[in-house]
């Protein structure tokens, strides 16, 4: 730790760095407003899957880099679950130097522009700034720059491409292409290693691609850092299940010489209450996947997928949100969120709740669904409800939800998605009789280095935590990549 | 890309292919499944893996005519490409020696079957196979049924080939000759039903098949759930075998309608592209 504190005093050392500082006094950033968003029209877009949030322009970006201050001890980097050097790269917008801040902002994160929209800042970087917790101000628009400097970098057309060692010819296999698989990708491939990334599906990017929607994350954005990746040198070979296709044992005596499992948290839970096989009731990473991954809502795209009209989505996290915009999308009259606590206890970033109350989602807080009723052909048509009120904080710290007695009632409905979270999937574990697992199903891995029980098997993301943030994905990629650099080199020293 | 070796027709509505796949015809085991896509615009179907052969990297898959991706599927030649094939999937076949194991196909049900009467064979039980279908031209793969039963019965509801009558009548005919330790029947959901309530009538083990619609294939989805046992599975990777008397065969009824209309709709529209075109 002591030598990065070294290392960012002298960065911010530098003579740049110390005359931007100068050129502006403190009072001066302080008065500054913070710079808004621009977004879509909220009637237009939840009629289309346009992207809501249309980035900042180059004057807005600069004007807010000016609020930052620089300041010598920056709280805003412990904050930041893969220490993005934050006062550096905004320094840089403030110099409208945009490749420099890019460059910044790819030392230690493989994909800002991904990040800059999904990232709960509010939560990390923005409520560690500066502004947030000693002047109880509103924070630097962290999450904003970043986003508005990786996308300056892709138009710009020069992305740059980090340098790549010499190969050293050793094999390393990373199993998922989700932000984890990503990362570890790009650090591995970064120091001469020989990757190849395995993916299930058809199409690499994981959650990035079958779940997050594209008014939220074009998909797009995630095809040119894959990109980006192909030309470093990273192989990816999608319809290839690890633990089916082949086992660990078979790549390993195919030469690869270490392993990353990034298979993420894929196993979509259900309520287990009555009629909750009726159509017309599915998974949101159903619901998601066939709008985003197979396109269904188009006509020209073979998978089908159920329209609704009144639809609702049970659940309060960032996946529910996905779901019930993009049952708005699909031309839903009704669109509403079920949550058995409030908006206060909602998992979901605070932009996603804002932008669902624009687009008329309604917020039925305190309820929870308790059976389902069908129609003669077995589609969902309506649902029982019973009101829940908020009791003693549980062990997450959030007040528990209680039922109220006598309090059901139906509502009707006929698209229902249940979005209650995921378990972590179990194909690899399955295939890994040794493997040390914990009770959640998720592997267990030295925090540090992502090592699990079998040497050469390290592991992050989803499959870890059981269900967290695409940042914290990719930097347990980042610190497996290292610990597989430490594990390869005494290995092969020997 | 998977390349297509060969194409050939086993009925009106039904052809097999072989297919370029190094690995899945290396790992795959009777009971298995593939996912299969076809062009960028395509939907994920599940396909049982009928046979394979692994110094030629093959597996061959049988497919029925049914909607827009199937009849895509069955017009393709050898030397075309299938876009996508990923596998091996599902829990294979419990194989064992038990004793006499009484197989029921159902139409295209059969070809599922075929990789499981060949082990079941192989384990060295006794098999008895009962095929059936609406009429003679639906009856497939009997020459290799018959490779692998010690007898082979078949029933068609018109009487054009074999005996008349349903599955269930063949089927009943061997409980109640011999002593049957297992059974097995794959076919179309409502023909497992009555399969399995005559089996459950004579307390025999039987296993079933399940052709739950699919997305992913990987767990990821549960568009593939069926209650069994009053549990809710996902028959893409707790399957596609389970328990047939425990299975909820009347869900799994109502279930496979759930994109009825939408599917008609774009089967039609397809046909309606296809006539054009030929115009
Ligand atoms: C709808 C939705 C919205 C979200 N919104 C946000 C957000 O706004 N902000 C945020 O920070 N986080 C968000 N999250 C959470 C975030 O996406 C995840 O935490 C993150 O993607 C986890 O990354 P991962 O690398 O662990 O795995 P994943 O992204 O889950 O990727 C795993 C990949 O591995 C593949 N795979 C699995 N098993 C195998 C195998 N055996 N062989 C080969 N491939 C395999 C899977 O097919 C998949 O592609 C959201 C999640 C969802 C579902
Ligand atoms: S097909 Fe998606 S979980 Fe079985």
């Amino acid at each position: 730790m002591e030598n990065i504190a070294e290392y960012l005093k002298q960065e911010r050392g530098q003579e740049w760095r110390e005359e931007l500082r100068k050129s502006m006094k403190p009072k001066e950033r302080l008065s500054k407003d913070r710079v808004q968003m621009i977004e879509e029209d909220s009637f237009l877009r939840a009629q289309s899957h346009i992207e809501v949030n249309r980035g900042i322009t180059v004057q807005m970006a600069v004007e807010e880099a000016k609020r930052c201050l620089d300041c010598p001890d920056p709280t805003c980097i412990q904050g930041c679950p893969v220490s993005i050097n934050i006062p550096k790269f905004i320094k840089y917008v403030e110099k409208q130097d945009f490749a420099l801040a890019a460059r910044t902002l790819k030392e230690t994160n493989a994909l800002p522009a991904v990040c800059g929209r999904v990232c709960p800042q509010e939560k990390q970087c923005e409520a560690s700034c500066f502004y947030t917790i000693k002047l109880k101000k509103i924070p630097v628009a962290i999450g904003h720059l970043e986003r508005f400097v990786a996308d300056w970098e892709r138009n710009s057309g020069k992305m740059y491409i980090p340098e790549v060692a010499p190969s050293n010819g050793i094999k390393v296999a990373i199993i998922g292409s989700g932000p984890s698989g990503l990362a570890a990708a790009g650090d591995l491939v970064k120091l001469g290693y020989s990757v190849s990334v395995f993916e299930a599906l058809h199409e690499p990017g994981g959650v990035l691609k079958y779940g997050i929607p594209e008014f939220r994350l074009p998909n797009e954005i995630v095809d040119v850092e894959i990109e980006n990746l192909k030309k470093m040198g990273v192989e990816f070979i999608t319809n290839f299940i690890v633990g089916k296709t082949a086992t660990i044992e078979d790549l390993k005596a195919e030469g690869y010489q270490a392993f990353f499992a990034g298979s993420g948290a894929g196993l979509p839970n259900f309520m287990n209450i009555p009629g909750e096989n009726a159509n017309g009731i599915m998974s949101s990473n159903e619901y998601l996947t066939r709008v985003n991954l197979m396109n269904a809502a188009h006509d020209d795209y073979d998978t089908p997928v159920l329209f609704g009209k009144k639809v609702a989505v049970i659940g309060g996290g960032n996946t529910a949100m996905d779901s019930v915009r993009t049952a708005k999308r699909l031309g839903a009259e009704r669109a509403m969120i079920i949550y058995r606590r409030t908006l206060e206890e909602m998992p979901a970033r605070v932009e996603e709740v804002k932008h669902a109350q624009q687009e008329g989602i309604e917020f039925l807080n305190l309820n929870s669904p308790i059976e389902y009723f069908a129609d003669k052909n077995g589609r969902v048509n309506r649902m029982r409800l019973q009101k829940m009120e908020l009791g003693e904080p549980d062990d997450s710290g959030r007040r528990r939800p209680v039922p109220i007695e006598g309090s059901e009632y139906d509502l009707e409905a006929d698209l229902v998605v249940v979005s209650v979270g995921v378990s972590p999937n179990p194909l690899i574990p399955a295939s890994l009789p040794g493997l040390k697992m914990s009770r959640w199903g998720t592997i267990i891995v030295d925090d540090k280095e992502m090592q699990s029980s079998i040497p050469e098997l390290f592991a992050g993301g989803d499959i870890v935590r059981g269900g967290a943030t695409v940042i914290l994905a990719m930097g347990d990629g980042r610190n497996a990549a290292a610990g597989i650099h430490r594990y390869l080199q005494n290995k092969n020293k020997k | 890309m998977n390349k297509i070796i060969s194409v050939d027709k086993l009925s009106e509505n039904v052809v097999r292919l072989e297919i370029e796949a190094p690995r899945i015809a290396k790992k795959r085991k009777a009971g298995h499944f593939v996912i299969v896509k076809l062009g960028l615009k395509g939907e994920r179907i599940p396909l049982t893996i009928s046979s394979s052969n692994p110094e030629k990297g093959t597996i061959t898959l049988i497919i029925q005519k049914v909607g827009v991706t199937s009849h895509k599927i069955s017009i393709l030649k050898a030397g075309d490409e299938i876009t996508d094939v990923v596998g091996p999937l599902g829990q294979a076949t419990h194989v064992e020696k038990i004793g006499t194991v009484l197989c029921a196909g159902g139409g295209v049900g059969t070809a599922p079957l075929l990789p499981i009467v060949e082990a079941m064979k192989k384990a060295g039980n006794r098999v008895i196979t009962v095929l059936a279908a609406r009429n003679k031209e639906l009856i497939i793969l009997e020459k290799e049924i018959r490779e692998y039963s010690d007898e082979v019965i078949i029933m068609t509801d018109d009487g054009s080939y074999g005996k008349q009558g349903l599955v269930t009548q063949g089927m009943e005919e061997i409980i109640q000759r011999e002593k049957v330790d297992k059974s097995i029947i794959i076919g179309p959901a409502i023909m497992m039903k009555f399969g399995s309530m005559l089996t459950k009538k004579y307390n025999i083990p039987t296993e079933a098949s399940l052709n739950a619609i699919m997305v992913d294939g990987t767990g990821m989805c549960g568009a593939c759930r069926v209650s069994v046992g009053g549990v809710t599975k996902f028959v893409c990777v707790d399957g596609p075998e389970f328990n047939a008397h425990d299975v909820n065969f009347d869900e799994l009824l109502m279930r496979l309608g759930g994109f009825k209309e939408e599917e008609y709709k774009a089967y039609q529209s397809y046909l309606e592209g296809l006539k054009k075109e030929t115009v």
